[in-house]
């Protein structure tokens, strides 16, 4: 209990420290690596409750795919104009009161549910489909997933797909004056558009135009 | 204190909400940062339904996890896109500059 205390606190501590500072710091490639140690030390926290699937899925959608995604953005984009200031300008200061309050307010109400949040001990015998504890959290989960949860997980696998496609569509450019392979103007190549017979007379030649 | 429990999850999950919606109100410059604090608000709501997942036994709250974690996959896509496509027709992101629709 000692230990399941200790992890518990040093890798929430590293992951809110690291979430501030994701919003804090100046530099934006900064941001995106505390973001990645935000990531790992609240998928060690998943592996350490019990969801190891969740934990290691957690490590390759998040850390593997869109926090390199964001990297990449980052860097292709212009890095010079994006230093990140808290305190910019005097007409943006005016959102810093609003947001401070809000977000203590989202905070506080958030922590008197916590607080007010009783254990009912008749809700553990529900559903209590991790109770046999002879199979591993990612068989159970497969088992319910593919099962219960068939029309849902096919509709976010359409979910993917559409994004997948809205990606290419939003950042797909023609760029004109580049001469490129076209595969289809090749095929349908004719014989009279490519080769014309002439007749060549003696000692005058012929104008070749194009 | 030693005795962790359903609340020092939910406490956690409370704390990485509230710096993700300070994120998104307090940054004025970039708007990838947005897009990450909004990231951060999703990874509070994970933690939250795997701590309940956990302590009340149903794995309906770590089934939906990962369908979170595909709505955030694919958001993060699109919004990429779009600040790739903006910054390519504008040549500039700070969240000051960007008031084409008035808002």
């Amino acid at each position: 209990m000692i230990a399941h205390a200790i992890f518990f606190y040093t890798f929430s501590i590293i992951a809110v420290v690291s979430a501030i500072m994701v919003t804090a710091s100046k530099n934006t490639v900064h941001s995106v690596f505390f973001l990645i140690l935000d990531f790992i030390s609240i998928s060690c926290l998943f592996i350490m409750i019990g969801a190891e699937f969740l934990g290691m899925i957690m490590l390759i959608v998040y850390v593997g795919a869109v926090a390199v995604l964001f990297l990449f953005v980052v860097m292709m984009l212009n890095v010079a104009q994006q230093k990140n200031q808290w305190f910019a300008g005097q007409q943006s200061s005016k959102h810093i009161p609003v947001g401070l309050i809000i977000s203590t307010l989202i905070f506080v109400e958030v922590i008197i549910v916590i607080g007010g949040w009783k254990y009912k001990p008749e809700i553990f015998d529900i559903n209590n489909s991790i109770a046999q504890t002879n199979i591993s959290n990612t068989h159970s989960l497969g088992q319910i997933l593919y099962t219960d949860y068939i029309h849902v997980f096919q509709i976010s696998g359409m979910i993917l797909l559409v994004a997948m496609v809205g990606a290419i569509v939003l950042t797909f450019r023609q760029r004109s004056g580049v001469k490129r392979q076209s595969y289809i103007k090749q095929i349908s190549r004719e014989r009279a558009e490519g080769v014309e017979v002439l007749e060549v007379q003696s000692n005058k030649g012929i104008k070749i135009d194009d | 204190m030693i005795d962790i429990g359903l609340g020092h999850y939910l406490t956690l999950g409370a704390v990485i909400f509230s710096i993700g919606v300070i994120g998104i109100f307090l940054n004025r410059k970039n708007i990838i940062v947005i897009l990450m604090s909004i990231e951060l608000i999703l990874l509070a709501v994970n933690i939250n339904l795997v701590a309940f997942s956990i302590y009340l036994g149903d794995l309906a709250g770590q089934v939906f996890t990962l369908f979170i974690l595909t709505v955030a996959a694919a958001e993060a896509a699109i919004g990429l896109a779009i600040i790739v496509v903006y910054f390519r027709n504008s040549g500039t992101i700070r969240v000051e500059e960007i008031d084409k629709l008035k808002g």
